[in-house]
């Protein structure tokens, strides 16, 4: 089989601080398949976002250090010069970032901002550029395109500049997208908008996505394989819905159980929440044993000493917990 | 029956924009725009909207953070939005609020205990140093945070440790009713299911009113006894949890329902998507102000605006919505059956 468009090994991107290493994304590998959708969910400081800026490479360096590999389409990002970098951001991987309000430049017009990628990657004139500005805010369901294309990001609503940065993001027909927490700032019933749009233009242009959330219910909803990462690590990775339905790894357990579910008042399921007692570790010492044994309802003398492995617990389902070894050995 | 802890009546909030080359008012945002609603003593209410629909206008002007356009707001049989300054003071007591962003709602420059202390003293609730001590040590426990940790600075705890802080300052001033605007929205999902059940417990505890604005209906859901939706500066359906949540009988309610999405790969269920974004609160629609976005709008709704009323066909009794809808046969009423079950994939 061929290899997948985006592996990536061994990541480790640390920070050099005054007190310390910060060690955000702690050996983390994890694969992207064409046209796929992976989501990569955890709890702000576990790494999730630190890893897919790593990705693009736009970690300052120093003070961070990003040591590993990661292969797209064959070649090694990590190794490739800063020109050569440059021709893949935008243009193969493009992003979006979870504030629509300031990522977008408030001096430059919509259009100019959608059509800089295509001048910059494709060699078109301004006038081309536009011309396709146009076509890709009609892409993305905005409505007047022609107007809305020489307007300004302040005259547009939230929903509207993810949609602009949606436009940009695939103005090149990129062949992987990254999605960082791309409706977190947005109203629910603008998400439902924005998920619809980008669930429809998964079909369209076919490229894959990797959507780093915190959000579950976002999760459920788009994802076809879920990576959850805790204090720099991948605990767990498995395909979607056997994700929800049978979680193996204790932490994902916690996370799934931590929440409350729509619709409890109509099924009578109104339990008390389950709650993961304590705080996220520190990522500036080294953990000897398992990243989650300090609030983890199982653990024992053994995993705060010994690490544990990422172990397959059932066809491309890992876990790294030594007592998820069994199925349902430790189901919530 | 006995009357309500706070009833609010026809609440109106104008914030005037102020423009032009004399500075004079341009305009008016019509933040909230006369809305009526009642807690109950030991009662959650919640109210839930998108940003900019008014709801946190509406925990101000109850707070009596800024005085109102119109309306009256009632704590406990007295009206408190015309009193005097000294005798609104002992009022404010009753009432206190958490805020959403732990970082910025605590002074840095405060330890814990002067932090819990303030209220304490301020509204004369210990007699001597020795009782204000006990009563913060107190606090501490109460909100299951150790009781050494009064010495140090809320730069040395976590969010989830200054929402506890938080929500320790308000039940200093020992109040009836808490506003928690947003209270768990910025805190990591773990730590919200920790917030949630401390607010549960104190709520048991010490049988406080809860007046809880958030925009996550699933925590709303589970915590809450009743539930007011707002849309552009109105209330639009006022229900009981279950009510609400199993047969919703307003349009916007419903797709609210249908947008929320649920950790349940795979599962069908039916999705009523919005067009478009929501009108600006400075030039509000005529009519019913949903009628921009509504699937099922029909002509009188861009006229003629729907008041709050007692919805017939709602499963429990105290359900009220401001729809036409309900004023056509059933079987033009898309919302006289039950749909939450559809809605939510249960």
């Amino acid at each position: 089989m061929a290899e997948p468009l985006l592996v990536v090994e061994n990541l480790q991107t640390h920070f050099r601080t005054p007190d310390g290493i910060n060690r955000a994304v702690d050996g983390v590998s994890f694969h992207v398949n064409a046209g796929e959708t992976v989501a990569i969910v955890g709890e702000s400081g576990c790494g999730k976002s630190v890893t897919s800026m790593s990705i693009l490479r736009l970690i300052p360096e120093p003070p961070g250090k990003i040591a590993g590999s990661i292969r797209f389409q064959g070649r090694d990002l990590l190794k490739l010069s800063e020109p050569e970098m440059r021709s893949i951001r935008g243009n193969d991987i493009s992003m979006i970032f979870q504030e629509p309000m300031t990522s977008l430049n408030p001096v430059l017009n919509i259009g100019r901002q959608i059509g800089e990628t295509l001048r910059l990657h494709q060699g078109l004139s301004a006038r081309e550029a536009e011309a396709k500005a146009v076509e890709m805010l009609k892409l993305v369901g905005i409505p007047e395109p022609g107007r809305r294309v020489r307007e300004y990001p302040h005259q547009l609503s939230g929903g509207m500049r993810q949609r602009v940065m949606i436009a940009i993001a695939l103005a090149c027909n990129p062949k992987l997208l990254i999605a960082d927490e791309p409706t977190t700032a947005l109203d629910v019933t603008i998400q439902a908008q924005i998920l619809e749009l980008m669930r429809d233009l998964k079909r369209t242009v076919g490229a894959a996505i990797v959507l780093i959330t915190h959000d579950l219910g976002v999760v459920a909803e788009v994802a076809e394989r879920v990576v959850v990462m805790y204090a720099g690590k991948k605990v767990e990775e498995a395909p979607v819905v056997e994700l929800f339905n049978t979680p193996r790894h204790p932490y994902t357990q916690g996370l799934l159980g931590s929440m409350p579910k729509l619709g409890s008042s109509l099924t009578g399921t109104e339990t008390r929440l389950a709650e993961i007692p304590g705080l996220v570790p520190s990522l500036k010492q080294k953990i000897p044993g398992c990243v989650f044994a300090s609030r983890c309802p199982h653990a024992t003398d053994f995993c705060v000493k010994v690490a544990p492995a990422l172990e397959p617990k059932a066809p491309g389902h890992v876990a790294a917990c030594h007592y998820a070894l069994k199925e349902g050995a430790i189901a919530a | 029956m006995s009357s309500p802890l706070l009833d609010v009546q026809d609440l109106k909030k104008h914030f005037p924009i102020r423009g032009g080359f004399f500075g004079g008012v341009t305009g008016h945002v019509y933040a909230v725009d006369g809305v009526s609603f009642h807690i109950n003593k030991g009662e959650t209410l919640s109210l839930v909207g998108e940003s900019g629909c008014g709801k946190s206008t509406v925990g101000k002007a109850v707070l009596q953070l800024f005085g109102i356009t119109d309306g009256q707001v009632v704590l406990d049989g007295k009206r408190i939005d015309d009193m005097p300054a000294n005798s609104l003071r002992p009022m404010r007591r009753r009432m206190q609020v958490v805020f959403q962003d732990p970082f910025s709602s605590l002074n840095p420059r405060m330890r814990v205990r002067d932090i819990l202390a303030e209220p304490i003293r301020n509204f004369g609730l210990a007699r001597n140093g020795a009782e204000l001590t006990a009563k913060v040590a107190k606090l501490m426990d109460t909100v299951r945070l150790p009781r050494d940790a009064v010495n140090r600075w809320p730069h040395e705890f976590s969010g989830g440790q200054r929402q506890r802080i938080g929500i320790a300052r308000a039940l200093a001033a020992e109040p009836d009713l808490i506003i928690c605007d947003e209270a768990v929205s910025a805190l990591d999902v773990s730590v919200k299911a920790q917030i949630v059940n401390l607010l549960q417990d104190l709520q048991g505890e010490l049988g406080l009113a809860l007046l809880f604005i958030s925009h996550d209906l699933a925590i709303v859901e589970h915590m809450t006894h009743r539930v007011a939706v707002m849309y552009l500066g109105k209330i639009v359906e006022v229900a009981p949890k279950r009510s609400l949540f199993a047969a919703p009988k307003h349009p916007y309610t419903e797709a609210l329902l249908s947008a929320v999405p649920v950790p349940m790969p795979g599962k069908q269920r039916e999705r009523i998507l919005l067009k478009g974004d929501v009108p600006s609160p400075i030039n509000p629609p005529t009519g019913c102000r949903f009628h921009t976005r509504c699937p099922y709008a029909f002509d009188r709704c861009r006229t003629e605006e729907p008041p709050l009323r007692p919805i017939p066909t709602a499963l429990e009794a105290g359900h009220t919505a401001a729809c036409h809808l309900h004023d056509l046969p059933a079987d033009r009423n898309p919302l006289a059956v039950a749909k939450g079950q559809a809605l939510l994939a249960v």
